[in-house]
């Protein structure tokens, strides 16, 4: 494309449409656009859930009561779940990198359903006032954690009602979102794009549609049930009234387990994409990373019980969630060898993006070992309700989705921005972030395999050295993050201008200018070729 | 093309009004395996307690969904053959029998409230356990389901003023299209409810 037809088509930045300023953002039924309105809400309550992690970090720094009351600690790690958990990771990745490039990516001009995609972004917005206008209205904020486990949830006396709601609204947005994804890649895969010449990014955003899909309702109803509990005294969990909850717990999990998987499959795409480009070959085994994205969505069902170890059921039941605990293991690991022997022979550019990339490495591996120990029936009694459970998500989650979606930003921050960041400020952020993320997360195996609860502002004394420790590291990590944040701030208001493809990357998004044109594409592109054919690159291309 | 440009995909229209459907016959299932695990733990509460149900009034209201559901496909053919005041007749027709059911509806619940059993009432909670959980799955279920039929019926009632107004036509008719699966999956989650809480006594 000569450089004349981008000038005559106005990028998504600056295009002037039916309506002005911010107006022209917040009904702007553009992917692009969208994509942007996620990511800074996200960003918005992503720095607000950190604050309150840093928070309670500061009270464990020694034993007693040292910022905080015991009522404000249960309320703070609550609406660090809820936050965490429902506004950021679990819509995250997809609505933020999914939006703005799963129609550049399949060679599209904008989804499938551009309105409902808005309506979807308008739905989260509502959820997430609803949710956390229980922190203002009403009695005391929510403090059963983000869980909302039964009978506590419609007992306690704090104001559980907007979080359960808003929780249940946000569900409508993410099954909104992922109807969404699955349509634009059933009909609008630029021609020539067969299955197997997606990308893998999209999909894997397929996989988490239909877990978003197939998992998200049975939460609502659940959450509505709750609702109902509370308001009706209907007694579906209540034991004096002859409800069980038990129950509760069971479908809790079966939406909240493969909501696991929502987050850490889109996760999983962003490196697939990544590995290839920054190696400059193709990805390793592109069809077994297919094969066990899908596996992994399809698995991830039936895995729900070992949250429930503990919670009373059948040895047999016991043993079969064990069992399939273990099994989704195998299609991660696939993931990880074909990774590695991506890596393997590269001509490996070590740039920001691939410094998330290879950490997200790491942590994954440490995170998805940390789960077998805690899905094998023998440990699992031992470390259940202790912080090795919140040092094995937070490796997982808080490693796997945050590392990916730090690394997805590094790399597609001059597609979206059209600017270039400083890369030595980032590198430096990112070195100060890892190491701040090791120093916070390792010390809590070590903590909980000794025997301390999670979910407490207070522990005995022999604790105290690790957690110092990881107080320390939780604030290096914030200082890290810092870094990171600002620099790319200044860097989407004044940063140099960014080339069509920085990267020499080969997926289709660096194929139309930066920033995007409306349209994105100004012919469809007709595709012929594998995704990640860099052994169609000349010596000098290598070498950029 | 410009942005502004709208495309028009009704195969995709269609494929995601079906992936709706599944996330409603889900969110529908999660009371369902609820519905399962109670009747399981209290055979005999749900047995007597399902006896006091109308089963006249059930039988009715199913009887006026599948009609329903009949004149809705009617419609959509009405409307694929050109002809216009047909359709209009069999939408309208629909309309006015998932009306009555809700007439009917409000008439069952209003009994049951007039005994005084509703969810937390005195004379409920003096009942068993087994007794307090069928009603109280009783008047979520089917207001959970009555909720969905008037959302069918908003869905319907646009379609009606589409036709009315010639923007559903015998060559762009997804609307309507979709509107009549909504309402198919209304009535085929009935055809369920029916059976668990009037027939299996």
């Amino acid at each position: 494309m000569s450089s004349e037809n981008h000038s005559c088509q106005s990028n998504y930045l600056t295009f002037k449409g039916k309506y002005a300023g911010v107006w022209g953002w917040l009904f702007s039924t553009d992917h692009k656009r969208i994509g942007i309105l996620y990511l800074y809400s996200i960003l918005s309550f992503f720095i607000a859930g950190a604050f309150l992690g840093l928070l309670m970090k500061l009270e464990l720094i020694a034993p007693g009561s040292t910022i905080m009351r015991a009522q404000t600690y249960n309320g703070f790690f609550t609406l660090h779940g809820i936050t965490m958990i429902f506004l950021i990771v679990i819509p995250g990745i997809p609505a933020v990198f999914g939006n703005f490039f799963l129609p550049l990516l399949i060679g599209a001009r904008d989804v499938a359903f551009p309105r409902l995609n808005l309506l979807s972004w308008w739905i989260y917005i509502l959820g997430a006032l609803v949710a956390l206008s229980s922190q203002f209205l009403g009695s005391d904020p929510p403090d059963t954690g983000w869980t909302f486990y039964a009978p506590y949830s419609f007992r306690t006396g704090t104001n559980m009602l907007p979080a359960v709601l808003g929780a249940f609204i946000l569900g409508f947005s993410s099954i909104l979102t992922g109807l969404n994804f699955i349509v634009t890649i059933h009909r609008l895969r630029a021609p020539g794009m067969t299955w197997l010449r997606m990308p893998l990014f999209p999909w894997s955003l397929y996989g988490t549609a239909w877990i978003q899909l197939l998992a998200t309702p049975i939460i609502g109803i659940t959450l509505l049930m709750v609702v109902a509990e509370r308001t009706l005294k209907i007694g579906f969990f209540d034991p004096t009234l002859g409800g069980d909850p038990v129950l509760y717990q069971h479908l809790f999990w079966i939406y909240s387990h493969p909501a696991v998987y929502i987050m850490i499959l889109p996760a999983m795409g962003i490196i697939s994409e990544l590995l290839p480009a920054f190696a400059r070959k193709p990805i390793f085994g592109y069809k077994a990373i297919v094969v066990s994205t899908l596996l992994i969505a399809f698995i991830g069902y039936f895995v729900w019980g070992h949250h429930m170890f503990t919670a009373g059921m059948s040895g047999t039941a016991q043993f079969a969630f064990s069992f399939l605990t273990f099994l989704v293991a195998i299609p991660s690991a696939v993931k990880v060898f074909n990774w590695l022997a991506t890596l393997y022979k590269g001509s490996i550019h070590i740039q920001t993006p691939f410094l998330w990339a290879a950490s997200f490495l790491f942590v994954f591996m440490i995170g998805g070992m940390s789960g077998l120990v805690l899905g094998a029936l023998a440990t699992n009694v031992h470390l259940h309700d202790t912080a090795f459970v919140v040092a094995h998500f937070h490796f997982i989650v808080f490693g796997g989705v945050g590392y990916a979606f730090m690394a997805g930003i590094h790399y597609w921050f001059p597609k979206m921005f059209g600017r270039m960041y400083d890369s030595g400020w980032a590198n430096t952020g990112w070195g100060l972030f890892f190491s701040g993320f090791l120093t916070l997360y390792f010390p809590m195996f070590i903590l909980g395999m000794k025997g301390m609860p999670r979910r407490y502002f207070d522990y005995l004394p022999e604790f105290h050295g690790l957690n110092v420790i990881s107080s320390l590291g939780a604030m290096l990590m914030l200082f890290g993050l810092a870094i990171v944040l600002i620099n790319l701030m200044r860097a989407a208001r004044r940063g140099a201008a960014a080339p069509d493809n920085p990267w020499g990357a080969l997926t289709l998004e660096w194929t139309v200018p930066s920033p995007p044109p409306v349209a994105n594409f100004i012919d469809i592109p007709t595709i012929v070729t594998h995704p990640y054919d860099y052994s169609i690159l000349q010596p000098k291309d290598l070498s950029k | 093309m410009t942005p502004t440009e709208s495309h028009r995909d009704d195969v995709g229209a269609k494929i995601g009004m079906w992936l709706f459907i599944f996330t409603e016959l889900l969110l529908f299932g999660g009371l369902f395996i609820v519905y399962a695990v109670y009747r399981y733990k209290n055979p005999v509460a749900f047995h007597f307690a399902a006896e006091e149900l109308n089963r006249g009034m059930g039988i009715l209201n199913t009887i006026l969904l599948l009609i329903s559901s009949a004149t809705v496909a009617m419609s959509l053919t009405a409307v694929q053959l050109n002809e216009r005041g047909k359709s209009l007749i069999l939408i309208s027709i629909t309309l006015m029998l998932g009306v009555l059911f809700l007439v009917n509806k409000y008439i069952e619940w209003g009994d049951k409230w007039g005994h005084g059993i509703y969810p937390g009432s005195e004379k409920l909670l003096e009942l068993g356990h087994g007794e307090v959980l069928f009603f109280g799955l009783y008047f979520a279920m089917t207001g959970l389901h009555a909720l969905h039929i008037v959302i069918g019926l908003l869905i319907l009632t646009i379609a009606l003023f589409r036709v009315k107004r010639n923007r559903i036509t015998s060559s762009d008719y997804v609307l309507l299209e979709n509107g009549g699966l909504y309402w198919h999956m209304v009535d085929i989650v009935w055809i369920f409810l029916f059976p668990l809480f009037y027939l299996i006594v």
